[in-house]
């Protein structure tokens, strides 16, 4: 029978550093694989941690990890040449495709931004970008993950790049990504379609901003993070109601998630 | 079809059994209880019929030889990694029909919620098989009548109970006969038709009990110890846990062990986020796990009347009056 707890060694192919603690692992990987999706990372000896998939290569993954926690530090130490052990990918992922027809909004907050990467990627390539929206809000100037990427959205389509706070002098858009959904300019609120990723008040308060200005429950979506201690629906950790995050989640339509207490 | 067994054919019989079977049953620890001079009845090994305890109810279930307390998965060396070797002869496990339908709740968790069968759940599984203890009376906090535990017609080979001074078995499995001396008789094993405590599981938990404030006396009176889901025949939660065994890290291994949805850390996330902190939280998660949430997914209930969480509790906090609280918070609600 087969052991899915069995990891398998996977090359570090590039790191990308982002801030001081924020950094992009490329990892050789083939396979299907979709935004929102995760792997389980690990250092044996050290342990397993869930890392959401930033990118997507025709051999390889991106893994974007802050440096929070004991996996993740000894990861820290690994660079190119070097291998992680990984699991998965896990969970349901975007389907990507849902979002390309009509206005589509995405509203993502720090590390938020790694599982919706692709996300905004493909909505950047759309056939009408001027229809796609992203607001996307770090803590200060010095936290901004994916810079390229923030550079290239800006350029293909609508880019609201937010700071919660930043030194004086600063050029940029400073306030929480909240602010910014009351005057997006949707056409048609009944059919525009919203995904909410980031921290759990970011999302409470953005998906309460997207109600009120009229967008329909059945159009949004969000992204959970919970402890997934096993990705396979066993270890229990990620529960909330009857569903289980690492295998009926992490991206679930609002109609399902709304229904979800802690 | 069945025997009846005086104390040397019993004795006989398991003597017989034990060849060919590692038995595991509930057995009287005299002096391992809780406090001083406590007694407690837990599950081990055995090898003589005078060792299983047949009479007093076990305070804690039969789930860890399936989910041992901790249990190595890998062996980790540089580059290597290998799968822990597990003791895979067959077992026959000594238990009450509540925890033969517990059972059905452990595998629905690790063999059927998900794509994947649970490697080291499925690898022990496979060899264990179950001897239904009869229950001729009913125990202090037994409540299984009112979850439907009290009685079990499969998935056991033969049946054992004391009836005053003799030993009465009800074979299931013909395969099992020729282990037995004794008289042959036809046998049906007992059980409980009525239960001193009795609760009202509610049919449907509505969104706004998971915001009321029943859960708050829990705050204080919980002490989030986690003693009731350990000894709960039907609790699955693990986490993954590795470690290593010198100073250069070069060794070592990767373990799951018993986790508790009642104990800090179960929730935390990296960078410092968690979930329900205040224990009343806890409760409410894992009550409405037990008697609403499980329903949902596996469209039956998860608890089955066992009442160990009742009598396990340092503050005295009832699982069984929970439930009619709930039960009676929904009707509050509803009027």
């Amino acid at each position: 029978m087969e052991n899915a707890y069995i990891p398998f060694p996977s090359k570090v192919l590039d790191v990308i550093k982002h801030t001081d603690i924020e950094y992009t692992f490329r990892l050789e990987f083939t396979g299907d694989v979709k935004p929102g999706q995760f792997f389980e990372v690990s250092i044996p000896k050290f342990g397993e941690a869930p890392i959401s998939v930033s990118g997507i290569g025709d051999h390889y993954v991106d893994l974007t990890i802050r440096r929070v926690g004991v996996v993740t530090n000894e990861v820290f130490e690994k660079y190119v040449g070097d291998s992680l052990l990984l699991r998965g990918p896990y969970g349901n992922g975007f389907d990507v495709d849902l979002y390309n027809d009509g206005e589509t909004v995405v509203v993502a907050g720090g590390t938020g931004v790694s599982p919706v990467r692709g996300v905004i990627d493909a909505l950047s390539q759309s056939a009408d970008p001027q229809n796609k929206y992203a607001i996307v809000g770090f803590r200060s100037p010095e936290h901004m993950l994916f810079r390229d990427d923030l550079k290239a959205w800006d350029e293909k389509m609508n880019l609201i790049l937010t700071v919660d706070g930043a030194e004086e002098g600063y050029q940029g858009n400073i306030g929480l990504v909240t602010k910014y959904i009351p005057d997006l300019p949707i056409k048609d609120v009944n059919t525009a379609k919203a995904v909410v990723v980031g921290p759990p008040a970011m999302m409470r308060f953005s998906v309460m901003g997207l109600l009120e200005k009229g967008f329909k429950e059945e159009n949004i979506w969000v992204s959970q993070e919970r402890k997934m201690c096993c990705g396979l629906g066993k270890c229990g950790h990620c529960r909330i109601g009857e569903k289980y995050v690492c295998i009926d989640g992490p991206v679930f339509n609002y109609t399902e998630s709304k229904g979800l207490i802690d | 079809m069945g025997f009846v067994m005086n104390k040397e054919d019993f004795s006989k019989t398991i003597e017989k059994l034990s060849k060919d079977y590692r038995l595991y049953a509930p057995v009287l620890k005299k002096g391992e209880g809780r406090c001083l001079d406590e007694d407690i009845v837990r599950y081990d090994f055995v090898k003589n019929a005078d060792d299983i305890e047949l009479e007093l109810k076990s305070d804690y279930s039969f789930k860890e030889i399936l989910l041992p307390l901790s249990e190595t998965l890998f062996y980790f060396t540089e580059n290597e990694t290998k799968v822990a070797d597990k003791d895979l002869s067959d077992v026959l496990v000594f238990l009450r029909s509540c925890d033969l339908h517990g059972l059905r709740r452990l595998d629905d968790m690790y063999l059927r919620n998900g794509k994947e069968k649970d490697f080291f759940y499925n690898r022990i599984r496979e060899h264990v098989h179950f001897v239904l203890i009869g229950c001729t009376h009913s125990y202090k906090d037994c409540f299984c009548v009112s979850m439907g535990a009290n009685k079990i017609d499969d998935g056991y080979v033969f049946s054992i109970e004391p009836r005053d001074d003799e030993f009465a078995s009800e074979i299931k499995d013909d395969a099992f006969t020729s282990y037995f001396v004794g008289q042959k008789e036809d046998v049906a094993v007992s059980y409980v038709t009525e239960n001193e405590t009795k609760v009202n599981v509610p049919d449907r938990v509505p969104l706004s009990i998971y915001k009321s404030d029943m859960w708050r006396e829990y705050d204080a009176r919980c002490i989030g110890c986690g003693r009731c889901t350990l000894v709960c025949p039907t609790c699955t939660c693990f986490t993954m846990q590795d470690t290593f065994y010198d100073a250069k890290g070069k060794v070592g291994e990767r373990r799951r062990v018993n986790a508790s949805c009642m104990i800090d850390g179960y929730t935390n996330v990296a960078g410092g986020g968690s979930y329900r902190q205040p224990k009343g939280e806890r409760m409410r998660f894992k009550v409405l796990h037990k008697v609403n949430d499980f329903k949902a997914r596996f469209g039956y209930n998860m608890c089955t009347g066992c009442g160990r969480c009742d009598a396990v509790c340092p503050e005295y906090i009832s699982f069984s009056t929970l439930i009619n609280k709930l039960d009676a918070e929904i009707k509050k609600e509803a009027e």
